[in-house]
């Protein structure tokens, strides 16, 4: 019983924190706040359904195609919506707020037109629903996908972004954008390839999300803010912190669901958000000024 | 890694959270013609437009469609006037519809309304459609209190039932195969925390208790919940041979994928909301064989068919099983009320309560303003989502229990 709900309750985790890390590049690096996320999640969502059904490319192989196309779109918006922001916004507040009122635009832009392409019909498909024994669990594959890529994505981009110069580099940006350019860091560029990555992982956990879950083309708020409170609690920015925020969530979920009662869940959820900010203004692994 | 200071990090979360509250957008959509004018404010955008855009709107772009292509709608003196069409987005929120349901009655001064999707939302305008004198032809809405409202709004009427009338029916088919030794007398039962859920749950207690079966897991959950993993294994460990979940439609198809990849195999499955969409079908294909639910529709029944052929026709979908032939049945109600008595609302609401009329239901004739010969019960049985109950009702197939257990995919 214990060793089930701990690896249900990973799992489950592990499916937040990957689609919760793509933000979190795009917030903390690029310093947008991207409220048409969840929209991006759910377009390559209705992108691997449409793969998976229309034409019978699998959604694993589906990945390959739609995550370079994430990262296209979010290199375009950056450079054609975003990147006058960013050179009009006096400080880090201003660009905050124009940016939170562009992307909310952006976010009707997408939805309808994913409205008009899709209607607002429920939509999934069955992918890998199978299940998996791991430890005495009953897991289901697709899940237990979504959370070993999770780990795999987030371990991997840590150690990009820790171990190399490239990576160095964005963490420099993500501190103090104009310091940056003061040792020959290419700020704008720096900024506009961690929201395009931003969008490559939006789009990773969108296909991935789609193999288990139901959506419509108006169910993106709801990623939105699930990413939001798990980049917040993570500490804005920081890919370890949304890896652990993310299983936290999921391992409380579950804990309360089998232990206490399922219709806790979510108080248990807002009550660690709420604990977890006030013991940590600035999120578990986040640094506070 | 960074510098985020509580204050602005609690800024944004406020802001995003205001401005994800002021929710989905799209403007209010108004044409003008002359003719009969008819509006409805309906969620077009938002939580809501997953059901309202299966079982609401293509029945109302259908039924106009169809009318306006014959000329319009008949008059008394045989004239036919098209349908002016007056259409508001409510953006899933209980304000805006009420705000559009005003704005149809005061300004645009449309002759009929159509109602919004929802119970919630049918009961918030339900005051407004009685203070401006509009028929209210509320199809989905699950409610026990019709009755009373149709007391308080005698002009407003209820076509789905009341969740009451679904448990019953759902005990006295989990009697009957108690009864024949087919299902143990014990329940699982796990329910979503939101209006729906609860209504139904709240009816469910009493009608299986009265039937004599011992619910043993009874918990809640709440909405928007995407992992049943903890509840599904709680249910497969209990003993009980019925898992019976008043679910929303993600929450339907989250449980039935979850229920696959755990080998959950109860006698008898009963899902909520979802089960009767074509998307159901079509998403478990032969898993989804044996798995009950509300509604149902009876395959044989030509009126019925020839409706669902046109549905598909005219919007490049399937109708549900549940609600969407009782949305067009109602609409064909309306219509047959006008030409008998013009369109004169009072006239029309007496004509509503009393009158009969022939629908894609077949005969109907509403008791105290309500519709009580309804499906209550539906099984997927080769691909087609069967009514099974009330069993004693013309056209019921017969339930197939146990419920064969999943093939592997």
């Amino acid at each position: 019983m214990l060793a089930t709900a701990l690896i249900t309750g990973l799992v489950l985790g592990g499916t937040y924190a990957l689609v919760a890390m793509g933000l979190t590049l795009q917030y903390g690096i690029s310093r947008i706040m991207n409220l048409a996320y969840g929209e991006t999640v759910i377009a390559a969502s209705f992108g691997a359904y449409l793969l998976n059904n229309a034409i019978g490319i699998n959604p694993l192989l589906g990945l390959a195609l739609i995550v370079p196309l994430g990262f296209v779109f979010g290199y375009l918006v950056y450079g054609l919506m975003l990147r006058p922001l960013v050179a009009r916004s006096r400080d880090a507040a201003s660009l905050e707020i124009n940016s939170i009122l562009a992307t909310f635009g952006l976010l009707f832009v997408i939805q309808g037109v994913m409205l008009v392409a899709f209607g607002t019909n429920f939509t999934s498909y069955s992918y890998m629903n199978f299940g998996v024994n791991v430890l005495g669990a009953n897991i289901a594959a697709n899940r237990l996908l979504a959370f070993v890529l999770a780990v795999a994505i987030g371990g991997g981009l840590y150690l990009l972004l820790t171990r190399t110069r490239w990576g160095t580099a964005l963490r420099a940006v993500a501190v103090s954008p104009s310091s940056a350019a003061l040792v020959g860091i290419d700020a704008d560029r720096a900024a506009r390839f961690a929201f395009a990555l931003g969008s490559a992982l939006a789009a990773a956990g969108g296909v991935i999300v789609s193999m288990y879950q139901t959506f419509t083309a108006t169910s993106g708020v709801i990623f939105t803010m699930k990413a939001l409170i798990v980049v917040i609690m993570g500490g804005v920015g920081n890919l370890l912190g949304a890896l652990s925020a993310g299983l936290i969530l999921g391992l409380v979920e579950t804990f309360v669901a089998t232990y206490l009662d399922p219709g806790l869940t979510l108080a248990a959820t807002y009550l660690i958000f709420l604990a977890i900010l006030l013991w940590r203004p600035a999120g578990l692994f986040g640094r506070a000024r | 890694m960074t510098n985020f200071s509580r204050r602005r990090v609690l800024r944004t979360l406020c802001m995003t959270a205001t401005l994800l509250a002021v929710g989905a957008g799209g403007s209010a959509l108004a044409q003008d013609r002359t003719s009969v004018k008819i509006g409805y404010a309906v969620s077009k955008t938002g939580p809501n437009a997953g059901g309202a855009g299966i079982t609401t709107i293509p029945n109302y772009v259908l039924w106009v469609k169809e009318v306006n292509d014959a000329g319009g709608l008949e008059m008394p003196d045989g004239k036919r006037l098209p349908i002016e069409l007056v259409e508001y987005d409510d953006r899933s929120s209980a304000e805006e519809v009420v705000r559009a349901v005003e704005r149809l009655a005061t300004q645009d001064k449309v002759d009929f309304m159509l109602p919004p999707w929802g119970t919630g939302f049918n009961l918030a305008v339900a005051p407004l459609f009685d203070r401006f004198g509009y028929p209210q032809l509320a199809v989905s809405a699950v409610t026990d209190k019709a009755p009373e409202f149709v007391k308080r709004w005698p002009k407003s009427f209820w076509l789905l039932g009341g969740g009451h009338d679904y448990t019953e029916a759902l005990a006295s088919l989990l009697a009957k195969a108690r009864d024949d030794g087919t299902i143990n007398d014990k329940i699982s039962m796990i329910s979503v925390a939101d209006g729906f859920g609860i209504d139904l749950v709240t009816a469910a207690r009493p009608s299986f208790e009265k039937a004599g079966f011992n619910v043993v897991y009874d918990v809640t959950y709440p909405a928007g919940t995407t992992d049943f993993s903890p509840m599904i294994s709680e249910a497969s460990s209990n003993g009980a041979d019925t898992f019976v979940a008043f679910s929303y439609p993600p929450d339907t198809f989250a449980m039935t994928q979850q229920a696959q990849v755990a080998k959950f195999n109860p006698k008898v499955l009963y899902l909520g909301v979802g089960v009767g969409f074509p998307a159901y079908g079509a998403a478990n294909g032969e898993n989804a064989t044996g798995v009950m639910s509300l509604g149902g529709i009876d395959p044989n029944n030509e009126a019925n068919a020839a409706y669902r052929k046109r549905h598909e026709e005219v919007t490049g979908q399937a109708p549900d099983l549940w609600g969407s032939v009782v949305t067009y049945s109602s609409l064909q109600m309306l219509q047959e009320a006008i030409k008998r008595k013009g369109l004169d609302r009072d006239a029309v609401s007496a004509e509503l309560s009393n009158g009969t009329f022939e629908t894609a239901l077949g005969e109907v004739k509403l008791e105290d303003n309500q519709l009580r010969k309804l499906w209550l019960g539906g099984q997927w049985q080769n691909g087609q989502f069967v009514a099974v109950a009330p069993a004693d009702r013309e056209g019921a197939a017969a339930p197939v229990l146990p419920k064969a257990p999943w093939k592997a995919q």
